[in-house]
């Protein structure tokens, strides 16, 4: 019973952990390209959790000033998900674009096929 | 007024000379903006550096926000030096620029490429003058995604397939280092990287310290290309643009080595990291394998820009290890080795461009009797290349000499005969070019080649004029580097 | 002008040369004429600071640090006095033989030869007038970038290779052991200064010294101490003129000038007497003296026989030093001034042999010495000088070295020094006397259609021959700077 107790308390830190290690996972074996984006996102929404889940103090409320309420939850973290998640889709989207104009230049958006597309070595 | 918003500043100038640059459609006002940005920027950053000589640390409130709680900018002796480094190399790299982008860029895509250079200058001024842990992120992302894209601008079309690469570990690296940041938050309850190495002792509970040391280093050393995850920085700097390659090779890696300084030796605190953990066993190993593996690949390319990258990684692996031997000497050789590397590999890379310029050839093979047709790029490219093998009246003798004497000094004889092997594998790549270029009869398309543009030659002459100069006066790089070594070793006060 | 400034006046001199002789490139009569009024006139301004040193100053710059613990400095002192002035001396002869060697054999790219050249003098003169071992490594690896060019001048296959062979060996020594034995002396002795009597008494002892000078006498590659040697006959394939002042006299020179400052002004000959840190080098020097003679016999290239002939005579340099007695150490400065001359005037007749007749092998000259009389007696003259035999001047530095031998009953030494001598003999007589003695191979053939070679090479080896011989009678100048050397 004692092994179960932490893991319950910190189910939230398990979630993240497994987010990350699958959006990790996807990134380095899968070969296609959208994939690999896919799962880079995976990875970054457990960066995510990583910051709010702390941040959440069981009854706490948000910070609004009031008589009846003095346990207030972390709004900080919010903020820089916030910006995270900015900056991830500004990578996400930069990412697509790429994707897209390799498709063009290349034909395909499988790695091994690029690789075997035997560019001229200059 | 001016004096006292430096910092700001810094910053704001090229974010805004960024959007004035999107504004423009035409490539030569983008590239006007982006001058006089660019040589703004090292005036500042040295008025910085009077006032960090006056009165020690600059503290910027940024908004008028009082740290911790608000975002601080803070300038100290380190940061005044990259600052330097990376706004100097930005003006130099802009002054030869035009002509070089006109050929290597579609001409409806030049001015999106200077917005990208200005965003690129303000991500990477931006991480060295902030005080403040996530503000750091930030501008690592705005500095990376604009080098995606500037990479992506690259002729070949294997630049786009770099950029991908580039992409993916970049973000990777980025991430990690805010899953550190983040652990660190959760255990201080602060983001003000000040504010931070003064709570870090009061943590009871070390484990999340370590797993955030952890993460931040392994984020920050893919950024920097740390031997074994360099495998991004060959392409990049193969098929980008060439004054993209000259203005990375010169800042971007040298910015996260400031980062991982930072935060090794300011934030967590030299007993913390180098007294209880192994990490001068590890990066140790990882810089010499970085030195001897990269040198030895650097050998067998046959494009010279994809040798001086793998050169690159080798002389990263130089700072690395000035940094692993945390000693006074040893710290000011990789902090004076980031100025030097900058230098040499602009100069190197310079040359380069004005080759590719004039002829179009990247390959060695290709390039024979060059040296004939473009003695003076040539010239400047044997100057630079001796520089970087360590010959002494150069930069590159002056790292390797607070290397070598940080090793011996510590008894690390084998140390010591690594360097130094390293730098005589340099020898034979360098080696290789200068005997194409001087002794084989030009190539099929070497017989029309002249001299590159004024400009881009007068340029590659001032930097490589530097590498001498400053192998004999070596205050700006080898004095201040001390100074700042001893700074970080002092510990954040 | 005090002597301080002419001291910077004998550096900047030849390096302005080198910038006028570019400048004049286009007109080979003016060019030419620089060459030789900048060879004047380094030769004048070190005997400026000659008499400086003989009077007893120490003409010296100030430091100049370049960063920590680092510093640029000149300081005067005897040893550097000898070879500034044999440096600077030949350098007129080997410039009046160059215009008529290029001339004669139409040789492209005689500008950048002119000009490499007088930087590579530079070089010479910053290691004699060095007085830290960061300056001398700086002129050092000057004296060797300077002169990789002339090495490969003739750019045809054979000569890239040689000169990737030079320029690895070089470098590789010297940034592999000669650097890290000037940091380790910097960390132990905390400075980098030469002083009489050395630097690193009661620093190191025992097992570290000998490593130490070790790393230094291997890491002096230019000293062609075996098997740091492979690049001297492999540099054998530049000009004639690069082989004579370079291979000869500056390269080599400074290698065993550096050699013979680092044991003297480093260590400390008494220092090293009593701790016997140094006794190996007796081994490895006599070795490379015996060792390379032998070699020496087998070649028929004739400069490659010339080659290992200064492989074997650098080696009796160390040797000197490494009996390290006042009087072997005399006779190993004096035997830099010997070798030099006599060395010189030896490929100056190869090279003057190799223009006029067109032969390049030991058993093609038979009987030449008819033909070109003047060659081949100054042949002879620096034959004899290399065997030691009075009166030329190689008979000088051989004695000295002998005495300090037997003084110290160092028999191993002495031994060394017979059975090379009669080694010497057997392969420097025998042309001699085919020369002379034999009837030509083949007469009616191309090689009787000849005479001498260019009256400017016929000057200049007339001249060091007339010196070899001089400096027997006249040893005033290079006695007393020796003897200086010792008695501090």
């Amino acid at each position: 019973m004692n092994v179960l107790g932490p893991l319950i308390d910190n189910f939230n830190y398990f979630i993240i952990i497994f987010l990350m290690v699958s959006g990790l996972y996807v990134v380095v074996a899968r070969g296609n390209m959208i994939k690999k984006l896919v799962g880079l996102s995976l990875f970054q929404t457990s960066v995510y959790l990583l910051y709010l889940s702390p941040g959440k103090i069981l009854g706490g409320t948000p910070p609004i000033i009031d008589e009846n309420f003095q346990i207030y939850s972390n709004p900080l973290p919010h903020v820089l998900i916030l910006t995270a998640i900015v900056v991830a889709i500004a990578t996400l989207a930069l990412g697509l674009a790429l994707v897209l104009r390799i498709n063009e230049e290349y034909g395909t958006i499988e790695e091994d096929e690029i690789f075997a597309a035997g560019d001229e070595d200059t | 007024m001016i004096s006292s918003n430096l910092p700001a500043l810094q910053v704001v100038i090229p974010l805004l000379g960024a959007v004035l640059a999107a504004l423009v459609r035409r490539g030569r006002l983008a590239w006007l903006i982006a001058l006089a940005v660019s040589w703004t920027m090292p005036v500042i950053a040295f008025a910085l550096l009077r006032q960090v000589e006056a009165q020690g640390v600059v503290s910027y409130a940024l908004g008028g926000w009082a740290p911790p709680l608000g975002i601080e900018y803070r300038v100290d002796l380190v940061s005044a030096y990259i600052l330097i480094l990376v706004s100097l190399m930005g003006a130099l790299v802009m002054s030869y620029a035009p002509r070089s982008v006109a050929s290597e860029i579609a001409p409806e895509r030049q001015a999106w490429f200077y917005t990208m250079y200005l965003l690129c200058l303000t991500g990477l001024l931006g991480i060295t003058i902030t005080g403040d842990a996530f503000n750091a992120f930030v501008f690592l992302e705005v500095s990376s995604l604009s080098t995606y894209v500037l990479i992506a601008l690259g002729r070949d079309r294997r630049a786009l397939l770099s950029a991908y690469q580039y992409l993916i570990v970049g973000t990777i690296g980025a991430t990690f280092y805010v899953i550190g940041v983040g652990l660190l938050y959760v255990m201080t309850g602060t983001l003000n990287l000040a504010d931070i190495a003064a709570r870090i002792g009061d943590v009871e509970n070390i484990r999340p310290l370590l797993a955030a040391l952890a993460f931040i280093t392994v984020g920050i050393s893919l950024k920097i290309a740390l031997f074994p995850v360099h495998l991004w920085l060959p392409n990049a700097y193969a098929f980008a643009p060439s004054v993209v390659t000259i203005f990375l090779a010169s800042t971007a890696t040298k910015v996260a080595i400031y980062l991982l300084l930072r935060y090794l030796f300011s934030v967590f605190g030299v007993a913390f990291v180098f007294d209880d953990l192994p990490v001068t066993e590890i990066l140790i190993a990882l810089s010499v394998a970085a030195m001897l593996v990269a040198s030895i690949v650097a050998v067998f390319q046959a494009n010279v820009k994809r040798m001086l990258a793998y050169s690159s990684v080798a002389q990263i692996g130089y700072i690395t290890l000035g940094i692993a031997l945390a000693t006074q000497t040893g710290l000011t050789g990789g902090i004076v080795h980031i100025f030097n590397h900058a230098l040499m590999k602009a100069a190197l890379f310079m040359a380069i461009g004005g080759i590719v310029f004039q002829t179009g050839i990247v390959r060695i093979e290709d390039m024979a009797g060059i040296g004939r047709r473009m003695p003076l790029t040539m010239g400047a490219f044997v100057i630079a290349g001796l520089a970087l093998v360590g010959v002494p009246g150069t930069v590159g003798f002056v790292s390797k000499y607070y290397l070598v004497t940080a090793a011996v000094e510590q008894g690390f004889w084998w140390l010591a005969a690594i360097i130094v092997l390293s730098s005589l594998i340099a020898l034979v790549y360098i080696g290789r070019v200068i005997e194409v270029a001087w002794f084989r009869e030009p190539a099929a398309g070497i017989e029309a080649a002249r001299e590159p543009p004024l400009e881009m030659l007068a340029l590659t002459w001032i930097v490589t004029a530097a590498i001498v100069v400053l192998g004999f006066n070596t205050d700006l790089t080898a004095g201040i580097a001390g100074r700042a070594a001893e700074v970080l070793l002092a510990g954040m006060k | 002008m005090n002597a301080d400034s002419l001291v910077v006046l004998a550096l900047a001199v030849p390096l302005a040369g080198a910038g006028l002789i570019a400048l004049t490139g286009r007109n080979p009569n003016l060019r030419e004429t620089v060459t030789i009024v900048t060879s004047l006139a380094l030769f004048a301004t070190v005997i400026g600071v000659a008499v400086a040193v003989f009077s007893g100053a120490n003409p010296r710059t100030a430091s100049l640090e370049l960063f920590t613990g680092v510093e640029l400095g000149f300081s005067v002192e005897p040893l550097g006095m000898i070879f500034a002035l044999v440096a600077s001396g030949l350098w007129i002869a080997n410039s009046i033989y160059s215009i008529g060697y290029m001339r004669g054999n139409n040789e492209p790219r005689q500008t950048s030869f002119y000009v490499c050249f007088a930087i590579a003098i530079a070089g010479a003169i910053g290691v004699a007038f060095a007085g830290n071992l960061f300056t001398l490594f700086l002129f050092y690896e000057i004296l060797t970038l300077s002169t990789y060019p002339l090495v490969v001048h003739k750019a045809n296959a054979e000569a890239v290779s040689a000169g990737r062979i030079y320029l690895l060996m070089l470098l590789g020594t010297s940034m592999g052991l000669l650097l890290p034995a000037i940091v380790w002396t910097g960390v132990v002795a905390g400075t980098l200064d030469f002083m009489p009597g050395g630097i690193l008494q009661g620093k190191l002892g025992g097992t570290a010294l000998g490593l130490l000078l070790a790393l230094f006498v291997f890491g002096i590659g230019k000293a062609a101490l075996m098997p740091m040697h492979f690049w001297l006959p492999a540099a054998m394939v530049a000009p004639t003129p690069v082989s004579a002042l370079l291979h000869a006299v500056a390269v080599v020179k400074a290698g065993v000038f550096v050699v013979l400052k680092v044991i003297i002004y480093i260590f400390g000959i008494e220092f090293l007497a009593t701790t016997g840190a140094g006794d190996w080098l007796l081994y490895v020097a006599g070795f490379t003296v015996i060792t390379a003679s032998l070699i020496a016999l087998r070649q028929d290239n004739l400069k490659r026989r010339l080659a290992y002939s200064t492989v074997s005579q650098l080696a009796y340099v160390v040797l000197g030093a490494a009996i390290l007695t006042p009087i072997s150490v005399m006779g190993a400065a004096l035997h830099i001034l010997a070798h030099a001359v006599s060395k010189i005037t030896l490929f100056f007749a190869a090279g003057s042999i190799a223009t006029a007749a067109n032969l390049t092998q030991v058993s093609q000259l038979n009987g030449i010495g008819r033909r070109m009389p003047w060659t081949m007696s100054a042949f002879a003259i620096g034959a004899l000088s290399m065997i030691g035999v009075p009166p030329t001047v190689g008979f000088v530095g051989k004695w000295f070295i002998l005495s300090g031998a037997m003084t110290s009953q160092n028999w191993i030494a002495v031994a060394i020094i017979v059975i090379s001598t009669m080694l010497n003999a057997a392969y420097f007589l025998p042309i001699v006397f085919n020369a002379f003695f034999r009837a030509p191979d083949n007469p009616g053939g191309k090689d009787h259609e000849h005479g001498e070679a260019p009256w400017p090479m016929v000057l200049a080896l007339t001249a060091t021959a007339i010196g070899t011989l001089a400096l027997f009678f006249f040893p005033d100048v290079p006695f007393t700077l020796a003897a200086m050397l010792v008695a501090r």
